[in-house]
């Protein structure tokens, strides 16, 4: 009598709280609990779905960025676009400023001007006049023993290897002339190149210009950026400075061209094959869960479930995996991708949300694609069978 | 027993055991390809870094101050020293001779041409194109068109050779005419030049973005003619594959001891091929061309490395992937394991013959993927760098290591858990 009494107050309670209890659907709950009761099952495919998406999101993530850092590591091959003043002359004053304003701010122009003059036995050397501080940002494979300080009327010089063995062999200051002008210099670096730069003396652009009164007849730039946006500022060049030739160094462009072309490609190659793989297993897997669950399937037909409802009810788990693995995958992706970028090229990448929606519409695919392909297989067989555990 | 409770799973549970087997496979295929791309792509791209041209330029010892400005020589044409063509070709002699991918002798000369305002001075440049030499037994071709391929002639076609438009033949007395230069002239290809009192007919217009554009370029015969010396080469550059600078690398062979110096002597370092090109050719200096030599150790490092470490990252997500598809196909059979359990197996036979069966798994997955995985990395190779990837034979067995391990260590939880479970509650199939 009294257990009858307790089970009927249980159950009141039972009736209170649920009628409290804020009213979810039994679609929602069914969702929520097959997910909480088959915790192991639903672990190991959400893990293969999140592996999936991290790695397509790093990909992704990489493969803009990469080109980008690439491209950076390949402007230390120097200048890629000369500007050479026509026919002997010098570029015209205030040129500087003028190339300064039509090119971006990232970019490297230093100024050359030339002159040869005669040693004091007579010998002839080509002098040069830059700017030390660009030069140096510019070029950064010269191998230079001491950079000249900037400034005027210092009497520092940067003398090329083999200019060396021919003005001061023992490194002590030497005389310079030209056109009856004569200059006392102090060689406080040596410079090596392997080049033309190698049998060359540099001083001070504003030094220079005071001795022998030559203007700089060439610029050479480091402009950044695509084919394209290196092509515009070409242009802006050819019209910001009618009177002189800019030319791109073809030398240099097309190495960068060929080099990050195939960087590109195998980078690409790379990318689409993990990523096609890791979406094969993920599809693996997840066929693999709902194959497993066709007695659920089995008894919520039995118990009169319409096929719209059960196709519903599986698509929306499979959904949800989806979204919950995407979601964590691009985290786990962005990571990646940045722990690649701080390794290699000692810059983070750049985290790029507008990948998100790929990631998140390619994981929803695959698990949808997983949910369909085996409740097709099972809807020609009768739910009878399966519970029978045939 | 044992094998055939292996055999019969294998038999009667097809479709299982190829979805593990599947992502087996692909797994091992991705891994195979990734590695073998990694190991090979420093050698891919360091062929791809010679587009930037010569890494060498060999000079004779005792030469004079070369002063140039704007590709023009200021120096009298005549001064100073020369190596000897004959000497050429003994750099295919050297240690590291399959490393040199080729080499181009230049001799500038100063010529007068007739402009419309009178006579001029140019430089002509004489080299060779693509041009047959011998060293021993060995026929081989070398020019400009290997060592600076930024070089562009546009010209008329001839029969044959459909990639030597243009280009003149190293034995004839033909040239090419930079493009500035032709402009400044009104010359095009097919017409002939006055050059020091004498024609040469042009073969065609010549674009290189560099100071040759002002120039005109020759074969090597007909510049040694016009200064008057047979034989004489003032430089030659040479593009050599070489092994990125490494501490070893920039130290004085001078103060090496002998086995030092024979590590060092032996590593195709761009420091040690110079040497090398010295003791080859008599009275020269070699050196590397820091432009270039410099910087591409550092853009092969990067490459090398991103691509190490996106194998890194396709490595792990293989391993994870393959880990998942094995969990999900032990976890699937909780049944057998309560029936088992219930016929008295111990948990030891019940784990022994889940591990059997991701061994046999591991194995064929292993094959099927390395062969996949080869064919892949040779596509890659033939489609992106229009060469073969080699992919080692050694690393067959270290694949096949990797699989069988990694499909362990992804079964291994499931299987503890498969082992633990209570086969009453797994036979009433409340699992």
């Amino acid at each position: 009598m009294s257990t009858t009494v307790a089970a009927l107050r249980t159950a009141g309670e039972v009736a209170e709280r649920r009628a409290k209890a804020p009213h979810t659907s039994m679609f929602v709950r069914m969702l929520v609990r097959a997910a909480m009761l088959r915790r192991g099952r639903a672990a190991s495919a959400l893990l293969a779905m999140i592996v999936a998406a991290a790695v397509a999101t790093a990909m992704m993530n990489l493969y803009v960025d990469v080109q980008a850092k690439l491209r950076n590591e390949f402007r230390n091959y120097g200048a890629n676009v000369v500007i050479v003043a026509k026919d002997g002359q010098a570029l015209p004053a205030g040129a500087m400023q003028r190339i300064e304003s039509a090119v971006a701010l990232k970019t490297v122009a230093v100024p050359f001007a030339y002159a040869v003059a005669r040693t004091s036995d007579g010998q002839s050397v080509v002098v040069v006049g830059t700017d030390f501080a660009r030069a140096r940002q510019l070029n950064h494979w010269w191998s230079v023993t001491h950079w000249p300080e900037a400034g005027a009327n210092s009497g520092q010089a940067l003398v090329g290897m083999r200019a060396a063995a021919v003005v001061t062999a023992s490194r002590r200051p030497f005389d310079l002339t030209f056109q009856g002008k004569t200059i006392h210099l102090t060689p406080v670096g040596l410079l090596q190149t392997g080049a033309g730069e190698d049998s060359r003396i540099y001083l001070d652009q504003t030094e220079f210009e005071s001795w022998t009164g030559i203007a700089p007849s060439t610029v050479e730039l480091a402009v950044n950026g695509t084919p394209e946006e290196i092509e515009k500022s070409i242009q802006q060049l050819v019209a910001a400075l009618p009177a002189a030739d800019v030319r791109p160094v073809r030398q240099i462009m097309e190495g960068e061209a060929n080099v990050l072309d195939k960087t590109r490609a195998t980078l690409y190659a790379s990318a689409t094959l993990v990523v096609l793989t890791s979406a094969l297993c993920v599809l693996a897997t997840l066929i693999g869960w709902v194959f497993d669950r066709r007695r659920d399937f089995a008894i919520m037909k039995a118990l009169g479930a319409r096929e719209r409802l059960v196709n519903g009810f599986f698509a929306a788990e499979a959904a949800a995996l989806g979204v919950v693995g995407a979601i964590i995958g691009f985290l786990i992706g962005v990571g990646v991708a940045a722990w690649i970028g701080r390794v290699n090229f000692h810059a983070p990448v750049v985290p790029r949300f507008s990948v998100f929606p790929y990631v998140l519409a390619g994981s929803v695919a695959v698990a949808l694609i997983s949910a369909v392909l085996p409740i097709g297989l099972l809807r020609r067989v009768q739910p009878a069978i399966i519970l029978r555990g045939e | 027993m044992f094998p055939r409770l292996v055999y019969e799973s294998f038999r009667r549970q097809t479709r299982r055991k190829l979805l593990a087997g599947i992502a087996i496979t692909l797994g091992v295929a991705v891994a195979t390809a990734m590695i073998a791309v990694a190991t090979d792509i420093g050698d891919k791209i360091n062929r791809e870094l010679r587009s930037y041209g010569a890494n060498l330029v060999v000079t004779p010892q005792e030469d004079t101050l070369d002063v140039e400005i704007g590709g023009i020589n200021l120096k009298p044409p005549s001064d100073g020293a020369f190596l000897n063509e004959a000497d050429l070709p003994k750099i295919r002699g050297t240690f590291w001779h399959h490393n040199i991918v080729g080499f181009s002798p230049m001799l500038p000369v100063t010529v007068k041409v007739a402009t419309g305002a009178g006579l001029q001075d140019v430089t002509l440049l004489g080299t060779y194109f693509n041009k047959k030499l011998s060293f021993g037994k060995e026929e081989f071709s070398t020019g400009v068109r290997i060592t600076h391929p930024w070089w562009k002639v546009a010209g008329s076609c001839g029969a044959g050779d459909a990639v030597a438009c243009g280009w003149p033949d190293d034995e004839s007395q033909d040239v090419l005419v930079g493009e500035r230069l032709a402009a400044k002239l009104g010359k095009h290809a097919g017409d002939s030049i006055e050059v020091g009192g004498r024609e040469f007919s042009i073969s065609g217009i010549l674009s290189t973005g560099g100071v040759e554009d002002d120039q005109i370029v020759a074969p090597l015969g007909v510049a040694q003619q016009i200064l008057g010396k047979p034989g004489a080469v003032r430089r030659v550059y040479v593009s050599a594959l070489t092994k990125p600078p490494d501490a070893l690398s920039t130290r004085d062979p001078k103060t090496m001891t002998p086995e030092v110096y024979d590590r060092w002597y032996c590593s195709p370092y761009v420091e040690s091929i110079a040497y090398q090109l010295q003791e080859a050719i008599p009275h020269s200096h070699a050196e590397q061309i820091r432009q270039v030599a410099q910087n591409e150790g550092t853009v092969l490092a990067r490459i090398k490395g991103l691509m190490l470490l996106v194998s890194l990252a396709a490595l792990l997500a293989a391993a994870l992937a393959v880990s998942a598809a094995m969990a999900t196909a032990i976890y699937e059979r909780r049944l057998e394991v309560g029936l088992m359990k219930a016929l008295g197996a111990g948990n030891f036979a019940v784990a022994a013959i889940f591990f059997a069966e991701a061994f046999i798994l591991a194995v064929i997955g292993g094959i099927a993927g390395f062969t996949g995985g080869a064919l892949l990395a040779h596509q890659i190779g033939r489609s992106i760098f229009n060469s073969q990837i080699s992919i080692q034979p050694v690393l067959f067995p270290i694949i096949l290591a990797i699989a069988v391990f990694v499909t362990f260590a992804g079964s291994a939880a499931a299987i503890r858990r498969a082992v633990k479970f209570d086969p009453v509650f797994a036979l009433r199939g409340e699992g």
